[in-house]
């Protein structure tokens, strides 16, 4: 389990725990906003639900890791269903609205509740977050990503976004997809959470506001709504920017502010909007083989339905 | 095969319909026709399950649809072709087509039902990889019957097929609404365009602000002095 650990220096191994944590939320929310095309604002919350949920796990019950990170998931799908299942009735604005009352919520309660520290946080939880750890789990995080993405459910998913109206007219329930899909959102989130919290060690909820849903955002809008590979690139350009201008001082968030501007003018779908990188790969394959070698690989894609 | 009794609909403070019946029997092409805001939309809206009704009851062979959910009253057997075509505009033709199959899980006949669409809208089989966004109103109105028929229907709403039509393409759907239903399928047909809905349809319902004031039968509707004046032009 320690395949990974330490062949990184420390600097960079801490950066690329961090982008696989980014991975891993922008995938969630990328689930609930580029696919099935629910706005939402609060996504902090939940991964702040799966942070704390882990953290008190491994803290006072002293349990191993692995339990950690499934009651961070758990913790923040429930939260997703009793929040999900009111909020997804609404659309557009007023959805996105209801999000982000509901993160400023448990952020204020986080503040106030003596048994998580409020504002000073929780601190002493164990480091486990190794980069191991977070590499396997970022993968199992895509794997699942793109089978939802070609299963009936992510059909069920890409036609409500499409047009709601005309998915019921065709005969999906499209509230009970809504709801399952936001729980398996911030399910998601809270696994990202749970790694958060044992990365950082100490957790506070001053951290999981109001901007940090905007930046989870920020990587699935630039990476392209609805695309997995595009999420996974928005994560990756958006945690590693920072760090690459950290030369720059006190420019560094403006040069970022910048970056985001120019990038969203020239290439406004996102990244990888629109772009079928399956298909991408395979013609480039095509053209250095020259062969029909792809055969098998379509296979596999259409046993996946 | 369905029958509408007094139904009442309202979307907030507006009452959209006041109390319509009116009853559809097997194999008929049954049109519901009258200006804006006369309630033809919202009472197919009603019988497909995405409104519900106030009050009234909505039977389909004897079984109540009323509180049944959309996706439930499609697993009967009725479809809707909704207003203003609505594709998925992203999706490719065959992905919109394979969206209308959805509630069945009869893999061999869905792929049979295809071709059968594709050999009656031969334009949609040309651009079967295409985004259904990139097509033109006429073919999205193609795909939007063929989307529906996907579902295997028994009864087939169809909302306005003819809006933003050009009067060429307006004759070729209704063509083939006609085939459509004289391979058995029942159809209810709501249209501004009366002329062509009284053309085809068997029997009519002339809607005014959410109530029913005329019905009978289509002929006879052509040839009623009031209906002529109000909504053919003559």
């Amino acid at each position: 389990m320690t395949l990974l650990n330490g062949l990184l220096p420390p600097y960079i191994e801490s950066i690329a725990i961090t982008v696989g944590i980014y991975i891993i939320m922008a995938l969630g929310l990328n689930l609930i906003t580029g696919v099935t095309g629910q706005l939402s604002l609060g996504h902090a919350a939940y991964m702040s639900i799966g942070a704390y949920a882990s953290a008190i796990v491994s803290l006072q019950l002293g349990m191993p890791f692995i339990f950690a990170l499934l009651a961070g998931g758990i913790a923040a799908g429930i939260f997703g269903l009793i929040i999900g299942y009111p909020t997804l009735r609404l659309t557009g604005d007023y959805l996105a609205i209801a999000t982000l009352g509901f993160g400023e919520i448990v952020k204020s309660l986080l503040f106030n509740m003596p048994i998580v520290g409020g504002a000073m946080g929780l601190a002493g939880i164990p480091y486990k977050s190794t980069l191991t750890v977070t590499f396997i789990l970022v993968v199992i995080v895509i794997w699942m990503m793109l089978r939802v993405e070609r299963s009936r459910f992510g059909r069920a998913l890409l036609a409500i976004r499409e047009d709601d109206i005309a998915a019921e007219c065709y005969g999906i329930n499209t509230s009970l997809y809504k709801v399952k899909m936001f729980v398996l959102g911030t399910f998601i989130a809270g696994i990202g959470g749970a790694l958060w919290a044992h990365k950082i060690m100490v957790l506070q909820p001053r951290d999981f506001g109001f901007m940090k849903s905007i930046e989870i955002l920020n990587m699935v809008v630039l990476g392209g709504l609805g695309s997995i590979p595009g999420t996974v690139l928005g994560a990756i350009v958006l945690t590693s920017i920072p760090e690459v201008l950290r030369f720059s001082s006190d420019y560094r968030m403006l040069l970022y502010g910048a970056l985001l501007v120019i990038m969203m003018r020239f290439r406004p779908n996102g990244l990888l909007g629109g772009v079928d990188v399956t298909k991408l790969v395979k013609k480039s394959i095509k053209s250095i083989t020259g062969s029909n070698f792809t055969n098998k690989e379509k296979k596999k894609v259409k046993g996946g339905d | 095969m369905l029958s509408i009794q007094d139904i009442h609909v309202k979307y907030g403070a507006i009452r959209a319909v006041m109390g319509i019946s009116f009853e559809v029997k097997a194999g008929e092409i049954v049109a519901l026709i009258g200006a804006n805001g006369a309630g033809k939309t919202t009472s197919l809206r009603t019988i497909s399950g995405l409104v519900k009704p106030e009050q009234g009851k909505i039977f389909y062979n004897d079984l109540e649809l009323t509180s049944m959910p959309a996706h439930k009253i499609v697993e009967m057997g009725i479809s809707q072709v909704p207003e203003g075509r609505r594709v998925f505009p992203l999706m490719s033709v065959q992905e919109n087509l394979e969206m209308g199959a959805f509630t069945r899980k009869d893999k061999n006949k869905i792929k049979d039902d295809m071709k059968k669409i594709f050999q009656r809208f031969p334009r949609l089989e040309e651009r079967k990889n295409q985004s259904a966004g990139t097509l033109s109103g006429g073919e999205q109105q193609m795909l939007a019957i063929g989307r529906a028929l996907m579902s295997n229907p028994k009864l087939l709403l169809m909302d306005e097929p003819s809006m933003g039509l050009a009067p060429m393409l307006v004759q070729e759907i209704f063509k083939i609404i006609r085939e459509i239903n004289s391979e058995g399928t029942t159809i209810l047909l709501v249209e501004q365009n009366a002329r062509m809905a009284l053309s085809i349809a068997n029997r009519a319902y002339v809607l005014e602000t959410g109530e029913v004031v005329i019905s009978g039968d289509a002929k006879e509707l052509a040839e009623n002095k009031e209906v002529q004046k109000a909504y053919l032009g003559l």
